[in-house]
């Protein structure tokens, strides 16, 4: 467990090595382009000079190294405000959309999973699968587009975008996230405002998701019930129940714990989309801004955050795992 | 014929397809069918579009956000498009780039993961840090930051994508000949004093690359879903040329009030990336057959 | 008295994607109260196939046909629910492969737990752990194994750990799958020493299924040899190996390695490949003595001689 932690400081430093390189070596000229046609060299000059985009590439790399690990993520070209408050002002929004997919891709993606390898080759089995197939090559924008149209604007069952009620006030900032702070602030109404945005969200990107657990959650009941300590458990006449849940499940499950914490870096993707169709203010779509204005700064802040989410997820993501197996405890 | 092929008394092609053609009654076999159906079907509407489309893509035709109906069996976009022959014509870029990319991707996967598994040590320890480094980093962030990058354009957004699948190549690859290696055959071929070329080619290559078919469609699959997001997102495409994902990107916001110009382009991708995927499953269940159902307990079982 | 357990006609096919294979096809067994029987053949012969039959824990492509009576009750014709409380209680199996045969994610008081609240719900946790404590002993193993996981201890350890997990409800029949195949030989000592000993002090009926003829000699006090999904000769140890009738079986015998053998027997030949309905003798192609009549009728065991002896075979029918 320690040598996977470590490991990931290493890719975390190759990635931040890969953004580096590749916003300096790329062509155009960010810093020019946010200025108006005709302001004087010497201005651009300064601001350049200011920025350090004329010092040797390997003190700038060094410099970048030091500012990021010193908490200093500089300040974004595009809205001169610290990237380090703009990364965390919108983190929070990403990350409760990401927790509410996953629960819902849990839910969805194993129920149906054990659905499907309970009836092996009847009706269920491959109704699950058909689904499975559909939805993970679901175009994730479309798929909110259309839940988008028909329970928001058709049904009018929930709101159509944002992350809360403009009618109300969010509560106070303790997370960010505001489900939690409505919770801790005892603001029950905040709390179903907040939920009712997130569920449409979070169905669209956590039926793409679930659609890949419940393969995963199949493959392994099927594999579980056949195996050789399910036999001894039926040879004992271990009842059907505690063959199926305490036996074949919570077997099954391990390998699909281990593919949530995989599955981070599909949530993230699909944020960046599921943000924009619903107009959710959050990391994917900054991402996305920032990249599209080359604001260095705001880049690079927005790599760090997400290779720091990462890390804290996969060693969550062991924790877990030596919770649930005993034999990768050591 | 079938049997000639299948007691593979042909190349690792005959291999393949023999033991396709023994299964491909049954449902791993019928989806594989499918799949490749609807591929071809795409492919040819692609390239006969100047011929199947009924109008040009690019002109207006009718008001714009005319409901399907009539001459226009999709409707018509806000551009007053017609959104059939848009789509006919769309089916290009994405088939064209996801070509290019995996081309792509496969001379970059393939024989780094060769190498790498083959040789192992250092050097596989450093590919493979790096490789996972990639893949660990979300693939449409990725790709959106390369295209961003590198400017806009079919072949731009084709290597943003090859280098997105380029690690998943290289895994998986690393892994079938990393384990292979370890095999006592190839062990024996080693000790008899084949030589490191010939190991390769004859022992490695042939288990290998029955792989190959099936990340391909999976990946190519996961390609056209990447490409549809970063064009949806506005990023790669020069204004005027047909292709779902920009199409989509082009009537979203009216999506409540023009759906069809945005439901159409959406469905073929759906349709597409999910023929793709059943002929990589399938081929997937075909040639790998994890789950098959309790084997004749002949020799073995007890 | 009747005996505890009865096979009547057993026939067990599998439906698989090669087609339909015969793994068992109709056998007549029987196993008197507190005795051993050995049933002995190679791999693929299906006598494990015929544990799992009489215990009812067919794979789900499998089918059976005939009828299996234990203790004048007809399996057969049990639902689920009733067998359930059979398995484990009164019949139990011990298989081979202790590694794989225990829940990696429970330890073993919670194996314990599992097992003897699946037949008796209301027992309370203390009188679980006393009888527990009591079959571990009886199995020589320390009761603070209790705590652990089965990746923590030794094949032998879960070997016995099996073993005494069949033993919590005094099972009068228990089916031995190939018990200390996969130990190592001084492991397979012990556990053999203990099988002894328990079937002694709980006067149980043992079937044993092995490849080993040696344990066979060493336990059992009738012998069936199977062949090919068939039992082609049956009677009690020593008779048998002294006096082997079926050509198969004096093949067997042949082959067994002792430290006075100068060089390997072995029967030509393979088995046959089990997919399709059998014609004639199975055992026709490696036997030396093959007749006309062996082509086309598979011989049934017949009775042969005093003792209590069946064989399958045309050469022996005399009237």
């Amino acid at each position: 467990m320690i040598t996977r932690l470590l490991l990931l400081i290493p890719m975390l430093l190759i990635l931040l090595t890969f953004t580096f390189l590749l916003l300096r070596v790329a062509p155009g000229d960010p810093v020019r382009t946010i200025f108006r046609e005709g302001t004087p060299e010497s201005v651009i000059d300064r601001v350049k000079r200011e920025l350090g985009l004329y010092d040797p590439l390997y003190i700038q790399y060094f410099t970048y190294l030091r500012d990021i690990f010193t908490g200093n993520m500089g300040t974004s070209i595009v809205t001169s405000k610290p990237v380090f408050q703009e990364v965390s002002d919108r983190m929070p929004a990403t990350l409760e959309l990401t927790f509410a997919s996953m629960i819902v891709a849990s839910l969805m993606g194993i129920g149906l999973g054990v659905l499907a390898g309970t009836r092996r080759d009847r009706p269920a089995d491959f109704g699950v699968r058909l689904f499975a197939a559909l939805a993970y090559n679901i175009p994730i924008f479309w798929l909110g587009l259309i839940l988008k149209l028909v329970f928001a604007v058709n049904l009018g069952w929930f709101p159509v975008s944002g992350r809360f009620s403009p009618r109300l006030t969010p509560p106070p900032t303790v997370t960010g996230l505001y489900t939690i702070d409505s919770l801790i602030a005892g603001n029950l109404v905040d709390l179903a405002d907040a939920v009712d945005h997130l569920i449409l969200p979070a169905l669209t990107l956590g039926t793409v998701l679930a659609a890949f657990f419940a393969r995963i959650t199949r493959v392994n009941v099927i594999q579980m019930m056949n195996s050789d300590f399910v036999e001894a458990a039926r040879a004992r006449g271990i009842t059907r129940m505690s063959v199926f849940y305490r036996h074949a499940f919570k077997n099954a499950l391990v390998p699909v714990v281990t593919t949530m914490g995989l599955s981070f870096a599909l949530l993230f993707s699909g944020a960046i989309l599921t943000e924009t169709v619903f107009s959710f203010e959050g990391m994917g779509r900054y991402v996305f801004y920032a990249i599209s204005y080359r604001d260095y700064p705001a880049i690079q802040g927005a790599v760090v955050y997400y290779g720091i989410i990462m890390l804290i997820i996969s060693l969550l993501i062991d924790i877990v795992n030596a919770y649930i197996d005993p034999r990768i405890r050591y | 014929m079938a049997t000639w092929f299948a007691r593979g008394r042909t190349s690792m092609v005959g291999r393949l397809l023999g033991k396709f053609w023994k299964h491909s009654r049954t449902g791993a076999g019928l989806a594989v069918w499918a799949g490749i159906l609807i591929v071809l079907a795409i492919l040819f509407m692609a390239i006969f579009a100047p011929w199947i489309a009924p109008f040009d893509p690019n002109t207006k035709v009718a008001n714009p956000e005319t409901p399907p109906g009539g001459p226009f069996p999709m409707g018509t976009d806000r551009s007053g498009q017609d959104v059939l022959s848009r789509i006919i014509w769309g089916a290009r870029v994405p088939l064209a780039i996801v070509g290019v990319s995996t081309i792509l991707s496969l001379s970059i996967g393939l024989p780094l993961g060769l190498l790498s598994g083959f040789k192992g040590g250092r050097l596989d320890r450093l590919l493979v840090l790096i490789m996972d480094s990639v893949y660990a980093f979300p693939g449409l962030l990725l790709a959106i930051t390369i295209a961003a990058i590198i400017g806009p354009g079919i072949a731009n957004i084709s290597v943003a994508i090859a280098v997105v699948y380029a690690p998943t190549y290289f895994r998986v690859i690393r892994n079938h000949v990393s384990s292979v290696k370890q095999q006592s055959y190839v062990e024996a071929a080693t000790a008899l004093g084949v030589p490191r070329g010939g190991v390769i080619s004859r022992y490695i290559l042939p288990t290998v690359s029955q792989n190959i078919p099936v990340i391909f469609s999976i990946n190519a699959a996961d390609a056209i879903l990447t490409e549809a997001g970063l064009t949806f997102l506005g990023l790669g495409l020069p204004p005027g040329i047909p292709d779902w994902g920009f199409d989509i990107s082009l009537n979203w916001q009216r999506f409540d009030y023009s759906w069809w110009a945005t439901f159409y382009p959406g469905l073929f991708i759906l349709i597409l990336a999910t023929a793709l995927t059943f002929v990589g499953e399938g081929l997937n269940d075909i040639l790998n057959p994890l789950l098959r159902k309790r084997a004749a307990p002949v020799a073995g079982g007890t | 008295m009747s005996a505890l357990l009865e096979v009547h006609d057993l026939s067990v096919t599998f439906e698989t994607e090669a087609g339909r294979v015969h793994a068992i096809h109709h056998v007549d067994l029987e196993l008197p109260r507190g005795t051993t029987l050995g049933l002995v053949g190679e791999s693929g012969c299906g006598k494990s196939t015929l544990g799992r039959a009489i215990l009812r824990i067919l794979a789900e492509n499998g089918a059976m046909t005939g009828r299996v009576v234990f203790d004048g009750r007809d399996l057969s014709e049990m639902k689920e629910k009733e067998l359930r409380t059979i398995r484990g209680r009164n019949m139990a199996m011990i298989f081979q492969d202790p590694a794989t045969r225990l829940n990696p994610l429970m330890r073993i008081r919670d194996h314990f737990f599992d097992t003897l609240r699946s037949h008796e719900p209301n027992i309370e946790t203390e009188q679980v752990l006393q009888r527990s404590r009591r079959v571990l002993a009886d199995v020589r193993v320390p009761p603070d194994r209790l705590g652990m996981y089965p990746h923590e201890l030794s094949g032998g350890m879960r070997q016995r750990i099996m073993i005494a997990l069949s033993l919590l409800f005094h099972p009068t029949l228990l089916i031995a799958d190939e018990p200390t195949t996969s130990l190592d030989v001084i492991i397979e000592a012990q556990i053999l020493d203990l099988l002894r000993d328990l079937m002694s002090r709980y006067d149980m009926a043992v079937l044993l299924i092995t490849h080993n003829l040696g344990l066979v000699a060493q336990f059992a006090d009738r012998v069936a040899v199977m062949y090919a999904g068939e039992i082609i000769e049956e009677a009690d140890t020593v008779p048998l190996f002294q006096v082997p009738k079926h050509p198969y079986t004096q093949g067997l015998l042949r082959s067994v390695i002792d430290l006075e053998t100068n060089h390997l027997y072995s029967v030509p030949g393979s088995p046959p490949d089990l997919l399709g309905e059998p014609k004639g003798c199975p055992f026709l192609p490696r036997c030396g003595f093959a007749m006309e009549i062996c082509k086309t009728v598979d011989p049934t065991p017949r009775s042969v001689g005093a003792e209590g002896r069946r064989v399958a075979c045309h050469l022996l029918q005399e009237a």
